[in-house]
């Protein structure tokens, strides 16, 4: 058995995990375990400027990999620092390790320096955590921090480390669990059987179905599973916006994106339908609109992985714990054994009626005649540059529904954004984590000019790796959601959405080592687009466009309404 | 509705502080909490009672349930069981009081367990609302100080909460 000290048996068992970069900031109480990473090769540590970029740029990687993103910093602010970003990947299920430094174990509950109680302020907001006690039970932590991650609904786990637990003159003997075992926790392997046969059954009865799919089915892995039931029964196909790319954007079946912002046929679906079939979503208030009005007539199928995301908000007729490819697998083996299909004339009609709505709204929105462009045009423009094919991170906001409508995401994986939590300053690092790990891909962080500048320092990690990523900033000088509110809920009165005195985002990008580029009229656009994406392949671009600050997102529900009730412009409504 | 919920729990720290976390996060109530080791020095038991509807109970053993720690649970309320909780009392108790108090606490099969000449310290146990009906025997203007441990409970019959 070989022995180590606990900063190198923190490494090691990283390593044994799979890790291949952890995001962090080094400082006091975890030196023993940077000198422990300075000695080794296998796990890369990437620098960034700001601990909240590094929870988000894990969160990135996480999401485009689907593995758990790693990241350490030390105690007391470092980890505080983090808070933002645990809170945003737990709130949306993502695997997470945050290693946090602490004091050393004798000092914890003086207020010594750099001391905060991170177990207590991070609690809320982590699927668990763990403080090490003695040195030789790390690597088990890490072992039982990434199962924990990574396994049934994931989330952020927090291990606290004090420094005396990797003092690098005590060494112990290390050895990896190959197997991770917790009593009190063991995710659903399956759904049960009867009810998934209930919800088939459902399903072949239905006369106006609609299959309202989440982020659930991408963490699952299991959008191949989705498509192929969605093609099998001809069921129209909805998304979250967590759940964009789980069914092809541009397919046919595809209504869009629902909600709030979605568009008017996928609302309007929902609140007709007999049937829906809700697929690791979570009836999200931001989906649902008033509780009370929502869906009247449908009968509701849930498959979902936590049980308590079921019957939470919406009661639903059907529960299915499990994991969603599992319960997907097990519907499509029943189909093939019962050899029935829907009722085809219902369908058909279903579908005339849904076609019919299709054209009221379709996504329409203006350009001006002078050449200042509507926000949609510009993500349209980063659409076709792209081929459809780029991984989008975004931020918080107006610019974030827009490329959420009109970036058509035909794989999963590929939008990467805040949805529950709402962070502003995520889509940049969190490009950033996804352009390390696919540098062969398009890495486009769609953002504002407001966002942009919640982490901005990061242009510099960006210099320091080489990770060329393209920023999209939608400016127009105002903090577009907060004012597109204003103006419909205050009378126009934009109380602090205004942002003056806004850098020179060009000179900005230049002085960090990098590309701007400033794109003021639409002609100025396809040229702007080829030069980020070919000529400077290889180079972070900083895109800064105007778009017209008069803009709103629509179609936007009306609140307290049912999902039918929509704004679909200034002055239309449903 | 009035509930109890009971719960083994691993005997680690912060696994309490992750349970009442979770009721002030989510906007439960908690009435009342007890928590002790049992027989197995790597569980600790914790009874607690809450109240709210029946779907609000649910969500709130379903939260329960996912906190790592949380190895076992039971509300319960949903069977045949049997609660008990413990009170220590400080009553008022001079001149012909004195008596009567003792009567009072003997009707309720109270123990008075500490004397002094103008006070009755009385231990009593039961259900809630005996605890609550021998303060409203004895007058509240008699109490000077009341300590209850919170409800503790366990199933009737052959069901057990164990792993």
């Amino acid at each position: 058995m070989e022995l180590l000290s606990g900063g190198d048996m923190l490494v090691r068992a990283l390593h044994e995990a799979g890790v291949e970069y952890i995001y962090g900031y080094p400082g006091g109480s975890l030196l023993h375990v940077y000198d422990a990473v300075y000695k080794q090769s296998a796990v890369k540590h990437v620098l960034v400027r700001h601990e909240q970029a590094a929870a988000h740029m894990a969160d990135g990687y996480a999401r485009a990999t689907g593995k758990p993103g790693v990241v350490m910093v030390t105690s007391g602010p470092g980890a505080t620092n983090t808070v933002t970003g645990i809170a945003t990947a737990f709130t949306d299920s993502i695997p997470m390790v945050v290693i946090s430094g602490q004091v050393m174990s004798h000092l914890v509950g003086d207020d010594a320096f750099q001391e905060t109680d991170m177990l207590g302020v991070s609690r809320p907001i982590v699927k668990h955590s763990f403080s090490v006690r003695r040195p030789e039970e790390i690597p088990e932590l890490v072992a039982k921090a990434f199962y924990i991650a990574s396994t049934g609904r994931p989330g952020p786990v927090v291990i606290d480390i004090p420094k005396d637990m990797t003092m690098p003159n005590e060494r112990y003997e290390y050895s990896y669990p190959k197997k991770v075992k917790l009593r009190s926790y063991t995710p659903p392997q399956r759904g049960h059987s009867g009810q998934i046969k209930k919800a088939v059954e459902l399903l072949l009865k239905a006369k106006r179905p609609v299959i309202y799919a989440g982020g659930g089915v991408i963490i699952d892995g299991s959008s191949d599973k989705l498509r192929a039931l969605v093609d099998r029964l001809d069921f129209p196909c909805t998304q979250t916006l967590m759940g964009l790319g789980c069914y092809p954007g541009t397919g046919d079946r595809s209504l869009g994106m629902l909600g709030m912002h979605g568009t008017y046929e996928a609302n309007m679906a929902m609140h007709n339908a007999d049937v829906i079939l809700a697929v690791g979503a979570r009836f999200d208030d931001r989906v649902t609109n008033a509780t009370n009005k929502f869906c009247p007539d449908a009968k509701i199928v849930h498959i979902d992985i936590d049980p308590s995301s079921i019957s939470k908000t919406i009661m639903v007729d059907v529960p299915i714990v499990g994991p969603v490819g599992n319960v997907l697998e097990e519907m499509m083996a029943l189909l093939d054994e019962a050899g029935e299909t829907p009722d085809a004339d219902a369908i058909a009609s279903w579908w005339k009626q849904i076609n019919e709505w299709r054209p009221r709204h379709a996504m329409r929105y203006e350009k001006n005649d002078n050449g200042l462009m509507k926000p949609q045009e510009v993500i349209e423009a980063m659409w076709k540059a792209t081929n459809g094919d780029a991984f989008v991170t975004s931020d918080v906001g107006q610019h974030q529904m827009f490329a959420a409508q009109y970036y058509k995401f035909d794989k999963p994986n590929r939008w990467i954004n805040s949805g529950g939590l709402g962070t502003m300053g995520f889509g940049f690092p969190a490009a950033m984590g996804v352009k390390m790990n696919f540098p062969d891909h398009d890495v486009v962080c769609v953002t504002g000019e407001g966002s942009i500048q919640m982490n901005i320092q990061e242009m510099s990690t960006c210099l320091q790796y080489g990770i060329p990523v393209k920023i999209l900033c939608l400016n127009n000088g105002s903090l577009g959601m907060v004012r597109q509110w204003q103006d419909m809920n205050y009378e126009g009165r934009h109380s602090n959405s205004y942002m003056e005195s806004l850098p020179d985002f060009v000179a900005l990008a230049e002085a960090y080592g990098h590309v701007g580029i400033q794109v003021k009229s639409r002609d100025e656009l396809p040229q702007a687009l080829e030069d980020a994406l070919v000529k400077y392949k290889d180079r972070l671009v900083f895109l800064d466009v105007a778009v017209d600050p008069e803009e709103h997102v629509y179609p936007m529900q009306v609140p307290m309404g049912s999902m039918r009730d929509m704004w679909l412009s200034k002055t239309e409504r449903t | 509705m009035r509930h109890i919920i009971s719960i083994l729990l691993e005997n680690e720290p912060g696994a309490l502080s992750r349970v009442v976390g979770l009721f002030a996060q989510r906007g439960y109530n908690i009435e009342t909490l007890t928590v002790a080791p049992t027989e197995d020095e790597t569980l600790s038991r914790l009874t607690m009672t809450t109240h709210g509807d029946d779907r609000k109970i649910e969500q709130i053993t379903k939260q329960l349930n996912k906190l790592i720690e949380v190895v076992k649970l039971v509300d319960l309320s949903e069977g045949q069981h049997i609660e008990r909780e413990l009170m220590l009392i400080k009553v008022k108790a001079v001149g012909a009081q004195r008596a009567e108090i003792k009567r009072t606490a003997d009707i309720f099969r109270g123990q008075i367990v500490d004397v002094s000449p103008s006070v009755y310290t009385i231990q009593l146990t039961g259900a809630t609302d005996k605890l609550e009906a021998f303060i409203e025997a004895i007058g509240t203007a008699q109490v000077l100080e009341t300590v209850r441990t919170g409800v503790s409970g366990i199933s009737r019959g052959e069901k057990v909460l164990s792993i």
